[in-house]
This record gives structure tokens, sequence and C-alpha cells, in this order.
């Protein structure tokens, strides 16, 4: 009990600048249960996290979102928000370049396809090595500044490399086609034990083509190892060290420890999480294309961070879910399908509310997006984390949650 | 040596546009210290208003064509051309210079909307914040664009009577191989008069030594009792102002399409970092340095040592100079040094 108070107070006075010692703060003492540790509360978030991820194609069911190509993409997003989340959320700095990463790993992951072998392990390794040298790269030099400077020097880094990929580089990256893997590359490694590919050529571990439920099944494993690792970070001292970063770096420069090895490190795990999604992205769907990395693509997965909540474990995971559940909705409907919505309205009202709202479906669905960034940085800055939050905490009576107790709460 | 000048005047006009694009960035960062990632939009706005006034000169009505006897045959005329004749042709002719007149209220209202309805409410904010929001409603506005002028590039002519090339060459002696599109020559100059007036009233007026005196210090001029928000609307505005004209005037340059404002925008960024956050003379000077360079990356003979160079340069330059000189070319201290 002592221990977590300390604990808590240590915490808190590090990523709160306003922190105030009192024992307002502390919990009430009563006959004694044994309180849960975060440690406790971390593993039960974890074996949760496991089971609702596991269980998609079943709870998904009524929303009509259980099929395996979107629960793919749910989790695919779901780890490159969560490694985008590992640096924004955690130190506060915005990179609006890190759909470089996830492209640079698809093209990775298609090169190892072409060139070793249809294994997805190679792949997803030489991805995630690629991404990491394009961040220590990337990292070092916007690492040299920061706020705004660091966003605009990572949204040049990252229009450079879509430029590049676009122009001199189509050798490598195929240009506005697109990579995709054919049936007469080498493949050295398939070639050296005689495996044999029939049909579409598909991303495969040892045998099980990862296309349908297998694929989605990968995928989340992924995520969860990935949900793990994202969450053993925040809670590390290392994390500590970031969160301080983010509230007060001159403190921590002045308590002796230089920022930058804690930052280009974070970053560079960060595009790694980015190039692991990328991978993903080209094993459930062996192409590869330059789009991925456009700036577009950087805003959207800042979006469903802020949209989930930065700095929340599982707030960039539920935000990169809605956004790919609505774009598939969405994206898909036309007049005809909103006008058999409304069918229930009389005819002119009926009439009235499709032509409202058919600009923001099917082709417009980009402007619903804006909108939806516009409306969650504007009244909602914390996302949906913090909106449930506020609702617990309203239901439970004001007063009891302190500020510092929302970081403990952050990974529920 | 002609080569070299030629592209010298091609990097002129994209620079101008550049400057132009850079320096309301710069002032609206400056005075308000908001990032306003929907400048480029606001370009973009610009060069459709351009395309709004010529549509609108040009709606026309279906009369009978004369010339044809033996069938009743119609035309499209624009009704200018037939309640004025020949003024109405050469009104349509002239629609881009035309459409200031459009533009300049459009963007006005714009800009005060903007400002009082979205940025007001983002002072206070981290720039984070305000990065998002205005990203937002970038997206918001081009696909506004978008859905009403569609997603393919609308090509707007300048005026006829510009619309051929000026032998610059021979004008100074320099051989007949120098010859620049009359109308980039126009938009040249059109630059030069904004940013010299920008610069004029910023720098003769009181009120523009009020917001230059905000740029530098603004709680001491709020303690001296100057209500230095109220400018920051006039501010904005003339930022707004500003870039719609640098669209509108683009317009016969580069057709218009829904996507030109992000497609400045970055680069645009790039220009203000270059040029120092908060320096109104660096953002011009980087915007037209920068124009020039890509104009040079460009040539066949640079692209055959290094190819690809074209694509990067601007980039590149940006990543060198703020390792450099991390302030930018003309940058003070003490603005976003955090």
């Amino acid at each position: 009990m002592v221990k977590k108070v300390i604990q808590k107070i240590r915490k808190a006075a590090i990523s709160d600048p306003d922190f105030e010692v009192s024992t307002r703060q502390l919990p009430p003492r009563g006959p004694e249960t044994k309180p849960m540790t975060p440690v406790d509360k971390d593993w039960i978030a974890i074996v949760a996290f496991t089971i609702i991820i596991l269980a998609m194609p079943w709870w998904l069911q009524p929303l009509g979102a259980a099929y395996p190509d979107l629960m793919q993409k749910f989790a695919i997003y779901g780890i490159f928000a969560l490694g985008f989340n590992l640096l924004f959320g955690l130190t506060g700095y915005l990179s609006f370049g890190h759909a470089a990463f996830l492209g640079v790993g698809s093209y990775a992951a298609v090169w190892s396809f072409k060139l070793f072998t249809m294994n997805i392990i190679p792949a997803v390794l030489f991805a995630m090595l690629v991404a990491g040298v394009l961040a220590v790269v990337i990292g070092f030099i916007s690492l040299r500044r920061s706020g705004i400077y660091f966003s605009i020097l990572t949204l040049a880094l990252a229009q450079m490399c879509y430029n590049l990929a676009y122009s001199v580089l189509t050798p490598i990256t195929n240009g506005e086609t697109g990579l995709r893997v054919l049936r007469d590359d080498p493949r050295y490694l398939d070639a050296a034990f005689g495996t044999e590919h029939q049909g579409v050529l598909l991303g495969s571990l040892f045998g099980e083509r990862m296309v349908g439920y297998p694929g989605f099944y990968l995928c989340a494993a992924l995520l969860i190892i990935a949900f793990y690792i994202a969450l053993r970070i925040m809670r590390s001292p290392y994390g500590m060290m970031l969160r301080a970063i983010k509230s007060n770096q001159n403190r921590m420069i002045y308590t002796g420890f230089n920022p930058r090895p804690y930052m280009l490190t974070i970053f560079i795990i960060s595009g790694m999480y980015a190039g692991l999604a990328g991978a993903l992205l080209a094993i459930t769907d062996p192409l590869a294309g330059a789009e991925r990395m456009q700036w577009t693509a950087s805003g959207e997965v800042v979006l469903m961070t802020i949209l989930g909540g930065a700095g929340t474990i599982s707030g960039p995971i539920l935000g990169a879910a809605i956004i790919k559940y609505f774009e598939n909705i969405f994206s898909a409907l036309n007049d005809s399908a909103l006008a058999s919505a409304f069918s229930f309205l009389p005819h002119s009202v009926q009439e009235f509310v499709v032509t409202i709202l058919s600009p923001f479906v099917g082709e417009g669905w980009h402007l619903t997006l804006g909108l939806l960034f516009m409306v969650i940085v504007i009244f909602l800055p914390g996302g949906i984390m913090e909106g449930i939050r506020r609702t617990y905490r309203f239901l439970r009576g004001h007063g009891r949650g302190s500020k510092s107790q929302t970081d403990l709460q952050a990974a529920e | 040596m002609d080569a070299l000048i030629l592209q010298i005047l091609n990097g002129l006009d994209k620079g101008a546009a550049y400057a132009l694009i850079a320096l309301g960035l710069t002032l609206v960062f400056g005075t308000l210290g908001v990032v306003n990632f929907a400048h480029g939009a606001l370009f973009m706005l610009g060069a459709f208003c351009a395309v709004t006034m010529q549509k609108l000169l040009t709606l026309s009505t279906r009369v009978r064509d004369e010339s044809i006897t033996f069938f009743e045959a119609y035309k499209e005329v624009p009704y200018l051309e037939s309640w004025l004749g020949d003024t109405g042709r050469i009104i349509i002719d002239y629609s881009v210079p035309l459409s200031i007149l459009l533009t300049i209220p459009v963007m006005l209202l714009v800009g005060v909307v903007m400002e009082r309805g979205l940025i007001r409410h983002f002072y206070k904010r981290s720039h984070a914040e305000q990065i998002l929001v205005t990203f937002g409603l970038a997206i918001v506005l081009q696909e506004i664009i978008k859905a009403i002028f569609g997603a393919n590039p609308v090509p707007v002519p300048a005026p006829p009577a510009v619309a051929g090339s000026a032998s610059i060459g021979e004008w100074f002696g320099l051989g007949p191989a120098i010859s620049y599109p009359w109308w980039r020559l126009v938009y040249l100059g059109f630059s030069l008069v904004i940013l010299a007036a920008v610069f004029a009233f910023l720098q003769l007026t009181t009120f523009g030594m009020t917001v230059r005196a905000g740029m530098r210090d603004r709680e001491t001029v709020g303690l001296l009792g100057i209500d230095i928000e109220k400018r920051f609307i006039i501010v904005f505005a003339l930022a707004a102002i500003v870039a719609g004209l640098a669209g509108a005037m683009y317009a016969p340059i580069l057709a218009p399409n829904y996507h030109l404002g992000m497609d400045f925008l970055v680069i645009s960024f790039v220009v203000v970092v270059v040029g120092g956050m908060g320096s109104l003379g660096g953002a011009v000077a980087a915007g037209f340095l920068l124009g020039i360079l890509q104009s040079f990356a460009s040539m066949t003979e640079v692209k055959s040592i290094l190819p690809g160079i074209d694509q990067i340069i601007i980039y590149l330059v940006a990543v060198v100079i703020l390792l450099v000189r991390p302030r930018g070319l003309m940058g003070r201290s003490g603005i976003m040094e955090t």
C-alpha cells in the first residue's frame, strides 16, 4: 500500500509539474483487502485485451465488421497507431512523417518475398530492420529540433521519401504501378529448399497461407505482442524518462539526463512498429504502393491516436479501429443506400436528409474525416478514452480521481 | 549562360508564389503564434476564386446560330457577350485579373470567419493541437472544393493580350534564346507589388508598427494597454488575402485542382523554416531562393549528375539549413525556440 502511494507520488511528481503532495490524495484506510499493484492491473489489462482481440470475430458480428479483411486492418492500423502513440503520447513530439516507415516496411516485405522466400518471418524481420534504419536516419536529423520544427522536419523528410519512391527509386519501388510479387522472381531461399508455390502468390507461414482468418490471427497475435511491449515501455523507468521529456525537458536536462538518446530510441521503436504494420499490410495483400507514404497517411495515424486518446495505451487501437470501421462503412455508402436507410421517413423529409448527407459518404468520406478531426481536437483533446474517463468519474461522483490516478488508469 | 538566366527566370515565378504564401504563414505565426496548416488551403481557395470568376463571366445562354441556315442550330453565347457585345468579350478575356475583385472580399470573409470561429480559441493551446485542428480544416476545405469543382484540374486561360512569350533576352541584348511567358512576368510583377504593399503597411503605418511590436514581444504590448487580439483579426485576414491573391493569379500558370493547397503547403512551411520563423524578410528571401534552386535542380544537366535531385532539393536544403543554422537564414532568437 505504502509502496503504491510512493510510486504514485514519484510518478506524478515527474509527469505533472503542478502536482502537490497532499494527504487528501491518499487512498482511504479501511479494513485491508490486498490492493492491486499496477503490475497486477497490467496483467489484467493484457489478459482482457487478448480476449477482446481474439474474440473479435464473435463480438463484431452484430456490427457487421466480422470479416477477416476488415479485422486485419483493425489490427494492422492498431499496431501503427500504438507505435505512433509511443512517440507522440509519451514524449509529445508530433511526427508528421510516420507513413514513411509504413511504406518502407511494405516495400521491404515485398522485396523479401521477391528475393528470399514467401515465408513471412523473414519479411517481417526485414521490414522492421529497414524501417528501423530509416528511423535512425530521420530521427538523427529531426530530433535535433523540437516542437513545430520537429513536425516540419519529419514532414519534409517523409515527403522526400515519397517523392523519391515515385521518381528515382522506381527500379526499387516500381513507381506508380506499385511493387508486386511475380512468379518468376528469384526467391533464393525457396529455390534452395525446393518450395513450390501454387496459385496466387501470398505470404505464408510454413505452408499456411496468410489470407482470411489465419491472416487475421497472425495480425492479432502480433498486435497483442506489440501491446504488451508498449505497456512494458510505458511502465518502465524508461517510459518515465520519456514522460519527463514531455512535461519539462529543461528540468530533465538540469537533473543530469541527456534526452537525446532516449528520444532517438523511442523514435526508432516507433518507426519499427510502423515498419511491422507496413509488413503486415504487404503480407495480407502483397502489393506496395508509394501512396502509403503520402503525408495524408501520416495525418491519418495522428488522427487515430488523437481520436482514441494520445498517451493512453488502448486509445490509439480503439481510434484506429473506429476510423477503419467508418471508412469501410461510409465510403461504401451511396445515395440509394442512404435512401433505403431513411425509408421510414416521409418521402420529402427522406429526400432532404439524403441530400444533406450524401456529400459526407462515399467519395466524400474524407470530408467526414476532416470534420471528425476538428471536432475531436476542439471539444475532446483527450480523445475517446478521456471521454470515457470523464463519464466514469462523473458517475462515481466527482473529486475521487486525482490527476495522478488518470495515469495509472491509462491501461483500463 | 543563357540557360542559367532562363532557369533563374523560371524559378522566380514559383518563388514568388512560395514567398507570398510563406509571408502570410510567418505573419500569422509571428503575431498570433498559430501554426496554420490550412494556409495552403487558402491559396487553393484563391485559385478557385479565379475559376469561379471565369465560370460566372462565361455563364451562357442558348441562342439561334444565324450562320447556319439549313436547319435550326443553336450555340452557347455568354450573357455578357450577348448584352455588351465586344466589351463583354474583352471582360471575359480578362477574367483572371478581374477575379482579384472577387478574391479580396471572399478571402477577407474567410479569414475573419476562420480567425473568429476557430483560430481564436487555439491561441492558448499547444502547437500540436493547432497543427491538428488546422490540418482537419484544410482537409474539410479541400473536400468542399472537390465536391463543387470535381477532382480534375480546371484550366483557366490568361488574357490573350499576355498569352505569348516576352523575348527578355533581346531587351537586355543577351540574344533571342531567352524568352519568358508574359503571364509569368505579370505574376512576378504582381507579387512584387503585393510584397511591397504588405511591407509598406507593416513598416510605415502605426498599425503595422503595433503588429511588429506584437511579433517581438506580445506581453509588453499588452501591458502597454494595446488590445493586440483585435489587431490579430486584421493580420489574419491580411494573410488570407495575400494567400488568396497569390492563388488567384497563379491559376493560369498551374491549372488549379483541389489538392493544390496541400502541395504548396508543405513547401511553404519548409520555406518559412529556411527563412527563419517569424522573420518576414527571411520568408520572402527563402521563397525566391528555393524557387530558383528548384528550377536549377530540374535542369537536365544537373539531373544527369544527380538523378532525382529535382524532387528532393527543397527538403534537402531545409534539412541542411536547420542543421547548420537552426534558426533559419534570418531567424531571431526567442521565437519558437522550444
